[in-house]
């Protein structure tokens, strides 16, 4: 049976980890191939490391550390981070990631995703959406202060690019049916909203996606105890679910998140 | 030597590595006449069906491959590598627009999409378990004889490739195409998804896996270890 997946995110900015990575007996623990090494060693299902260093050519430099990685884990891997063009991701195939993950490049140019997908096959494109609340009827993001009965409006999500600053007015559902359309073979959803809050995944938003879709979802953005991977897998029925600092901090372990889902019946790699 | 074929279809350096660990001597290779020298070739792949066929074309390494298939050496084709084995694909041509490709057919079958299904996401992208068929294994349905109902061609032994490797074990798959063999006696582990497909063949020398070993922790090791230790 295909298992649910457990993935940590790494953030990378010029070829070190940032957000803080505290493994215990970590020696280095800024440097991502130490770190997948750790998650390696942890049995994490995936990894995803976004890179999110500002200058095209510090960035060039991102190939040489994914080579490394691939040579140093034996597990699957995504790449992205301003991912702009079919040779950037197949520069990042070719260098040992499993999967290229798109973001602004995908929402500017439709193009670049069935372009991608015939190229190199839908199992290896994964789209990024970043998605924000906002209010249907007036199109203002909603103010939780406000005491507007939530109830009242049909939810709605905008995509977010450039690493969430800017807005689109594009339709988060509407824009990841597309993508799927496109040939996307994998949506990697984070929930603005909810990202860094530890109050769980955007249940509303994850559900919304995956029952629009017939590809995998994996589920991002504020996971904080074991209780959120039970929720994005059984009441949005993601395919994975994506943690950074929960992980990062030790917070739990991926076995410990995978016990607790096994004991709950959700089917996992133990 | 292990050669390990490099024709600019995706990712060689974890294969590669995981192969050193074992002190296996390797080459990363485009040239037929590495291909010629060496004991054991390992095909790799990620990307579509025809440009990998039109690589192998263009670099010229067709020839090679077959004489080295045909020599009895150990072959192991993985994901895409093992697909080109087939005769052909329901992969469309983008370019051409042609509706079946036409692989190296050293095996016979077809490779086919995972058909759209409720509940049954595609690309089937994961960790999922695979089951050894062998003799000492109780059959697959899909390996019955339709007219007999009694099994079809049973092999008489395991897959060297998964020797030692528990029934069940996890492995990882990123695709959305899989192998359809003819002959359903090659067939050396099935996958449950949506349908027990074909996750890995073996015939004589020739080996495939639809899953990555090179990706697939300890399990993975293990299954390129027993290529390693092949004869």
């Amino acid at each position: 049976m295909l298992t649910k997946r457990i993935i940590p995110c790494l953030d990378i900015k010029d070829n070190r980890v940032v957000k803080g990575v505290k493994f215990l007996g970590l020696k280095n623990a800024g440097n991502p191939v130490e770190v997948a090494k750790a998650y390696d060693a942890q049995e994490a299902d995936e990894l995803v490391f976004l890179d999110i260093t500002a200058s095209l050519e510090k960035r060039k430099t991102l190939i040489n550390l994914v080579e490394n990685i691939a040579k140093n884990i034996f597990m699957p891997f995504t790449v992205g981070g301003g991912v702009a063009n079919c040779d950037d991701i197949r520069n990042l195939l070719n260098a040992g990631a499993e999967k290229v993950s798109i973001n602004t490049a995908a929402v500017r140019y439709p193009d670049l995703i069935s372009d991608a997908a015939k190229r190199f096959g839908s199992q290896c494109i994964v789209v990024a959406i970043d998605a924000k609340l906002v209010c249907q009827l007036t199109g203002e993001p909603v103010c939780q202060l406000a005491g507007e009965p939530a109830h009242q409006l049909t939810k709605k999500w905008e995509v977010y690019i450039n690493g969430g600053r800017t807005p689109t007015g594009i339709d988060v559902v509407e824009w990841a049916k597309h993508a799927a359309d496109l040939g996307a073979g994998e949506i990697l959803l984070t929930s603005m909203d909810y990202d860094g809050t530890k109050d769980g995944y955007d249940i509303e938003l994850t559900k919304a996606v995956t029952k629009a879709l017939n590809i995998p979802v994996i589920a991002s953005g504020g996971a904080g105890s074991l209780e959120h991977f039970y929720e994005a897998f059984t009441l949005c029925d993601a395919s994975a679910a994506l943690a950074a600092s929960i992980f990062h901090y030790q917070e739990y372990s991926i076995r410990q998140v995978k016990e607790y889902l096994k004991e709950k019946g959700v089917p996992v790699r133990l | 030597m292990i050669a390990i074929i490099d024709y600019g279809m995706g990712n060689i350096h974890s294969v590669n590595k995981a192969l050193q660990a074992y002190g296996a001597e390797t080459i990363i290779t485009n040239k037929p006449t590495d291909i010629q020298l060496c004991d054991k070739l390992i095909l790799p792949g990620v990307g579509a069906f025809g440009d990998a066929m039109l690589e192998l074309k263009k670099q010229k390494l067709i020839t090679a491959l077959l004489a080295h298939i045909k020599s009895k050496k150990p072959f192991l084709g993985i994901c895409l590598g093992m697909q080109l084995l087939f005769e052909k694909s329901q992969e469309v041509d983008q370019t051409s627009g042609k509706a079946t490709l036409a692989g190296l057919g050293v095996l016979k079958g077809m490779v086919k999409k995972f058909q759209d299904q409720k509940n049954l996401k595609v690309p089937h992208i994961g960790w999922n378990q695979i089951k050894a068929v062998n003799r000492l294994a109780s059959e697959p349905v899909s390996r019955l004889n339709r007219q007999t109902g009694k099994p079809a061609n049973r092999q008489t032994q395991e897959c060297p490739l998964l020797k030692d490797v528990p029934d069940n074990s996890y492995v990882y798959f990123c695709h959305s195409y899989y192998p359809d063999p003819k002959d359903k006696s090659i067939i050396a582990a099935t996958t449950d998804y949506g349908t027990d497909f074909t996750s890995c063949v073996w015939k004589d020398n020739v080996y495939g896996a639809q899953f990555h070993p090179e990706k697939s922790q300890s399990i993975g090791l293990k299954i390129l270890k027993n290529f390693i230790e092949l004869c």
